[in-house]
């Protein structure tokens, strides 16, 4: 019997259709944590490796839950989820479309992750002005601090540079 | 690397992790504003991660069917490897923030270090977790600044919490078998190389604090040993009282 499987493209455009559960404007792939799919010939089974944005998110075993689901819906049967730490997540490895979609959703998206917090003035997501200021290193989750707009007057959240 | 060794190593870095994410956990509702209960809580989850990291390891080398959450939901006090300084209660909001900095000032250099560890796994732990441990030393030294620097009573405070927590940072620093071993095989580091780096940051964030350092010579020391101050049977108490009641429950 000859076994046909989907492509590994054909499993990242389906794992991007996977939302984030916290920020759900964005999917798994946009943040970065898929980090491969492969096919692995002497397993005879796909590879799919996450990685954790920050140690304890809670979200991650969500996430492992909704890969797992996703395969089977689409019939891949022989798969493997691996969690791997290093090279550590970074959020520059958000991609460009990710940081649009998160300005649109009212949160300023994180500057280079060498730029400190202190120098990395996000925009107001609300009005474009550039005259903010940090009120609390953390948000609601722990990848977010917590802004103000000095020219609108309005609170933000702005995803850290990590 | 002989197993017991290695077991108790990483034990003493899960602890430490769990101990302090435990108790800044308890000020979950409790916080003076908001936004610091929630970035308490934030520094809890991170910790909780990095506990998960160092047990679970811990549970694969001793190799005897315990798991991060037997290790941690079913060892009795003197079964625990952190240091005394992560048990000692919040107190009011000068002692949380000064436990925390002396905590992350070495816990940051301690992360450092271990990212160049001869074993591939705690090398890797201490790469994912030295990113967070800097975010926390920054705003734990944040505070410190602002608190010190701030009203008399704040800085009184302050200067109070500085003085008490001070006998439990030496333990810090203390050498022992189980460190020397790990050292010699390149897994571990060495720690009182860490002391040099964390009183150079704890000088120069309490000059700018207006705080004085204390000058106390006399350390308190045994957690790493699993002697403990009557405070941690409490903390354990209330954190393993679902698993000791409902043994093995589930969400
Ligand atoms: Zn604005």
């Amino acid at each position: 019997m000859v076994a046909t499987h989907p492509t590994t493209n054909e499993i990242w455009s389906w794992l991007d259709e996977i939302a984030d559960p916290e920020i759900p404007v964005l999917s798994i792939t946009d943040l970065g944590i898929v980090r491969e799919v492969e096919w692995d010939d002497i397993a005879n089974e796909f590879r799919v490796v996450i990685t954790p944005t920050y140690s304890g998110c809670p979200a991650l075993d969500a996430i492992a839950d909704e890969i797992r689901r996703c395969m089977r819906e689409h019939n891949v049967e022989r798969f493997r989820l691996t969690t791997q730490l290093a090279p550590p997540w970074t959020t520059d490895w958000m991609s460009d479309r990710a940081k649009q979609r998160l300005q649109e959703y009212g949160i300023a998206p994180p500057a280079h992750s060498l730029i400190q917090i202190e120098a990395a003035h996000p925009v107001c997501p609300q009005c474009g002005s550039s005259d903010t200021k940090l009120v609390s290193r953390f948000g609601s989750t722990p990848c977010k601090a917590l802004y103000t707009c000095s020219s609108c007057l309005e609170p933000f959240d702005a995803f850290k540079p990590h | 690397m002989p197993v017991p060794v290695l077991f108790e190593y990483l034990l003493r870095l899960g602890d430490n992790c769990l101990i302090l994410s435990q108790r800044l956990s308890e000020w979950c509702g409790h916080g003076p504003v908001l936004e610091e209960d929630i970035a308490l809580t934030n520094v809890a989850l991170d910790l909780l991660g990095h506990a998960r990291f160092w047990l679970s390891y811990a549970g694969e080398v001793e190799d005897e069917g315990r798991d991060e959450d037997k290790l941690a939901f079913l060892r009795d006090a003197g079964e625990f490897r952190n240091v005394l300084l992560v048990e000692q209660p919040n107190g009011d909001y000068a002692m949380t923030i000064t436990r925390q900095f002396y905590f992350d000032t070495w816990h940051f250099h301690l992360l450092k270090e271990l990212q160049a560890s001869s074993d591939l796994r705690v090398s890797e732990i201490a790469q994912k977790a030295v990113k967070e441990a800097t975010y926390h030393l920054e705003r734990s030294t944040d505070w410190v600044i602002r608190l010190g620097d701030g009203t008399d009573e704040s800085h009184a405070r302050m200067q109070r919490a500085a003085d008490d927590l001070w006998q439990y940072t030496g333990e810090l620093f203390e050498t022992d078998e189980v460190d020397r071993e790990m050292l010699a095989s390149g897994l571990g580091v060495d720690l009182e190389k860490l002391q040099p780096p964390w009183m150079e940051h704890v000088q120069k964030t309490f000059a700018e604090a207006t705080l004085t350092v204390p000058p106390g010579k006399w350390m308190q020391r045994g957690g790493k040993r699993g002697i403990h101050t009557e405070r941690l049977g409490y903390l354990l108490a209330e954190m393993q009282f679902l698993q000791r009641a409902y043994l093995g429950a589930q969400w």
